[in-house]
């Protein structure tokens, strides 16, 4: 009875944190009821993660320009753009391990070129990166002008948009690798809750009581198993995945765990207090522009693969998914708050979204409504939420 | 009809612990101009703002009579129906919008909803020939002098038939030539039966124009003096204004040794191009090691400016005139590189410009010293909790946890975070500016009595203050400034509440 008053508090407490996943689960098994099991496939929630990927990219990058106070609404056609040239690059026979550094650098220098004009012109974000969305949208016409469609046939390249790690061996079916890369990570999780917990309690922060830790690390441990299993029944994790959490591990160490992260938030939650405590705004300010540009190289570079091809319309409406993303999933408009990890479950979410909708064949019309209803809940609940707090 | 067009009885107002006024008498003669004096947080604008309807009725105590009718406004608009206009020290004009336009805004001149402005033109031009203003009513207001512009504010008010006009510190922006137009005008709209109230600082100018003046402290009335019987005196106002005792709430301090000048500023100016003005002008003053330095003045004296100024210029301001720390020139750009010289400054303004308030205790207390508790850029969170819950143990933070949320917490535990904030990045010189402002009385203490045990480790103190109190209880020496000139230095034996009120309102 004491674990259930427990359980209810815990959740009331972090409703803000949890809020998200308790919707992504409600979201996934209503769409299984629905579809009667279909969606829970392995080889629809495998090509779920795939679709969602270059949207998440953009959306984790997004999440820290509105941290900052900011907008980027250039990052869709930029993410359009930066694809086509890692096509045109490949096209003349530049080895893909060069043409990933390449087109991730160019991202960096684009989006530095927004964060010059906000931080050191004082342009106002919006106008500034509305440029940039005619400016790329016209850059990837002019590249694709002669050719159209620019047909991408390298195979390591495509990989990223379609392939899987590979297998070492297959177990009953199952695809070894990944399992043992579900299992590391179920590892690793429990290895590190537990030691953050032995911190909290060093410290006499609060903790849960032990029972309630050991069901919490069962749950999200039994979570993870599951869609390792889901997964390593099709053809296992692909490439997207890997690179996804890849982004999700460095972005998430990154605004926790280092001194730049924290300017980050400090410049999003106060600038003037930020500047006052010696953090150079314009600093962060370009740091984010460059990291949403290399992010957008990123997002083309998955598109691009996934497609197999670079199009001339490439990345129309990216920047709103993204933004769209990073809202449902909590970062807020007043700047300061936003998690990496919410920004991608945002995007698994909208993907989800979409996914359901289209395997129970709900035309394309009410699909546009119910996201927008969802995006609008998202953000009234995170109102909702934190003026309970308040 | 009554002499009194204005009288306000009883009047207490009480904001979440704190009284701001209690009892408050004020009656204002039909075709005076009547002078609101009192020190900062006194409560002459929370009278003003009870007299508006900012605060609606229901809200204070006690009545309010305006033209021989008991009123109970509910809205500013209420005020403004029954002839009540306040001008505020923020001017509330709009600057990409003509002279005519924000004469007659939220009062156009039209008729079936389309706007006449032709009229409004034709009557804007008569309008500001009674104020004097010899200006085209189709200038923008942003083209126009912080004066110019006051004037329109007049003329604004003109337009709705004012029968009192209350001016919130009209000439603190003003140079001199402006703020002489204005006490004239001032005695023409008296000619023409308009009744006058107008806050000020400066009791030259109070001496100068009033027929009366009400001397509000610590939000009650002190008295009323009357020109006619030639009781408006500088020395009287003074006497009224300050004169509360200082009780023992200053702690004892160990015996004091003052080392070298930590800090000096030779000819030093700065000139705040946004508002076009010099915030502070051919300054010079010194801080020795060990010492306290007080900076005592009224609002808008340019203390802040000045102390931001030194801590990094954090305003932009163009600079001008020589900063030494230690003995060597200083230039910095950044507010980091002041920090890094060992300059630390607590804001004024906590909530504003302070603190993260929706992060937690240790994060703001590590936010200017991050790199002192980190490796390779990443941060050291054990050692951040130990600095935090150092902190929380000896400026006496009093919260369950310091992951408490900043926001949550009361005034005075939001000022030990800022002062733990500050004190981690180990500063030699440590300006605080108004550092016990909306704290009670424990905290005020507490905050006393770790400045003393700083200054004993050998720290030094800037101490920018508007309570005359904790200047005279707290400085070893006191620097008095009004309109960002520094107008006299005090030993601490020199200073009394007398002689800073008398420098401050030059």
């Amino acid at each position: 009875m004491n674990l259930l008053k427990e359980a209810q508090q815990v959740i009331k407490h972090n409703i803000r944190d949890y809020g998200m996943y308790i919707a992504l689960f409600i979201i996934m098994v209503t769409f299984t009821i629905l579809t009667d099991g279909l969606f829970m496939s392995s080889r629809n929630i495998s090509n779920l993660l795939d679709a969602s990927g270059y949207i998440a990219v953009l959306a984790v990058g997004v999440m820290l320009v509105i941290v900052i106070r900011h907008i980027d609404l250039s990052i869709g056609f930029l993410a359009g753009f930066l694809g086509a040239i890692a096509a045109i690059l490949l096209l003349n026979g530049v080895s893909v391990f060069l043409v990933i550094p390449i087109v991730l650098v160019l991202g960096v220098l684009a989006g530095s070129a927004t964060g010059f004009l906000v931080a050191k012109v004082g342009i106002p974000a919006f106008v500034a990166t509305l440029a940039g969305w005619l400016i790329y949208r016209g850059a990837i016409l002019l590249v694709t002008e002669k050719s159209g469609t620019i047909n991408v046939d390298d195979e390591a390249f495509n990989a990223i948009g379609n392939g899987y790690i590979p297998s070492i061996a297959q177990v009953g079916g199952l695809h070894l690798l990944s399992l043992l890369i579900g299992a590391t990570g179920i590892i690793l999780y429990i290895f590190s809750a537990i030691n953050n917990r032995k911190n909290k309690i060093k410290y006499n922060f609060d903790v849960v009581s032990k029972p309630m830790f050991i069901i919490q690390l069962t749950f999200v441990s039994a979570i993870i198993a599951y869609f390792t299993w889901l997964l390593a029944g099709y053809n296992g994790i692909s490439w997207t995945v890997v690179i996804i959490l890849l982004v999700v591990i460095v972005y998430h160490f990154v605004t926790t765990k280092t001194v730049i992260g924290r300017h980050i938030y400090a410049v999003g939650s106060n600038p003037e207090a930020a500047h006052l405590s010696g953090i150079s705004v314009s600093k962060i300010t370009f740091l984010v522009f460059g990291s949403m540009g290399m992010l957008s190289g990123l997002s083309g570079i998955l598109f691009t693969a996934r497609l197999q091809s670079a199009t001339t319309t490439a990345g129309t409406l990216f920047e709103l998914d993204a933004i769209a993303a990073a809202f449902v999933g909590g970062v807020s408009a007043a700047g300061g708050v936003g998690k990496v990890t919410g920004a991608v479950i945002g995007a698994v979410v909208m993907a989800t979204l979409t996914n359901g909708m289209n395997l129970m064949g709900v035309g394309i019309a009410p699909q546009y409504m119910i996201r927008g209803g969802v995006l609008a809940l998202a953000v009234i609940f995170d109102v909702m939420t934190r003026r309970q707090r308040a | 009809m009554s002499e009194y067009i204005l009288e306000m009885n009883q009047i207490s107002k009480e904001f979440p612990g704190v009284k701001a006024l209690s009892n408050v008498n004020f009656k204002v003669g039909r075709g005076e101009i009547h002078c609101l004096v009192g020190e900062n947080g006194a409560g002459k604008s929370t009278l003003m703002k009870v007299l508006s309807g900012v605060y609606p009725y229901g809200t204070y105590e006690g009545d309010i009579v305006f033209n021989g009718h008991v009123q109970r406004f509910n809205k500013i608009s209420d005020s403004v129906d029954v002839g009540i206009a306040i001008i505020y020290q923020e001017l509330a004009l709009f600057p990409d919008l003509s002279v005519y336009e924000n004469i007659f805004i939220n009062n156009e001149i039209q008729s079936g909803g389309v706007l006449n402005w032709n009229e409004a033109i034709v009557q804007s031009k008569q309008l500001l020939e009674k104020v004097k203003l010899k200006v085209n009513p189709e200038t923008l207001i942003k083209d126009l002098g912080v004066g110019k512009q006051q004037l329109v504010e007049i003329a604004k008010a003109l337009s709705k038939e004012v029968k009192l006009l209350i001016l919130d510190e009209p000439t603190a922006a003003l140079n001199e030539n402006d703020s002489e137009n204005l006490l004239d005008l001032l005695r023409v709209l008296k000619e023409q039966g308009i009744t006058s109230i107008m806050i000020s600082h400066k009791l030259k100018e109070v001496i100068a124009i009033a027929d009366k003046a009400t001397v509000l402290r610590d939000g009650e009335t002190m008295c009323t003096l009357d020109a006619s019987k030639g009781e408006i005196t500088e020395a009287a106002i003074i006497k009224n204004m300050v004169g509360r005792e200082i009780g023992n709430i200053y702690p004892e301090r160990a015996e004091k040794v003052f080392g070298e000048k930590i800090l000096e500023l030779i000819n030093w100016s700065a000139y705040d191009s946004k508002i076009g003005r010099h915030v502070a002008k051919d300054v010079n003053i010194h801080v020795k090691q060990g010492e306290i330095v007080g900076i005592a003045g009224l609002m808008g004296a340019g203390r802040t400016e000045l102390a931001q100024s030194i801590f990094g210029n954090a305003k932009n301001y163009k600079l001008q005139g020589d900063l030494f720390v230690d003995g060597m020139p200083a230039n910095y750009k950044h507010t980091s590189d002041a920090i890094k010289a060992g300059i630390a400054y607590v804001t004024e303004d906590r909530k504003g410009n302070g603190l993260f308030l929706l992060q937690d205790i240790k994060n703001n207390i590590s936010a200017g010293n991050l790199k002192g508790i980190s490796a390779n850029g990443i941060v050291n969170e054990n050692e951040e909790i130990k600095v935090a819950e150092e902190y929380r143990t000896s400026l006496g933070i009093k919260t369950p946890s310091i992951q408490q949320l900043v926001g949550n917490l009361s005034g005075g535990n939001q000022q030990k975070v800022s002062l733990g904030k500050w004190l981690f990045v180990s500063p030699k010189l440590l300006i605080l500016d108004e550092p016990t402002r909306g704290i009670d009385v424990g905290a005020k203490f507490e905050i006393y009595t770790v400045m003393n045990e700083l200054i004993a480790k050998g720290m030094s103190i800037i101490m920018v203050s508007s309570e005359l109190g904790e200047i005279l209880g707290m400085s070893d020496r006191v620097y008095v400034m009004a309109e960002g000139e520094i107008k006299g230095e005090l030993s601490s034996e020199e200073a009394s509440q007398e002689k800073i009120m008398q420098l401050a309102t030059q």
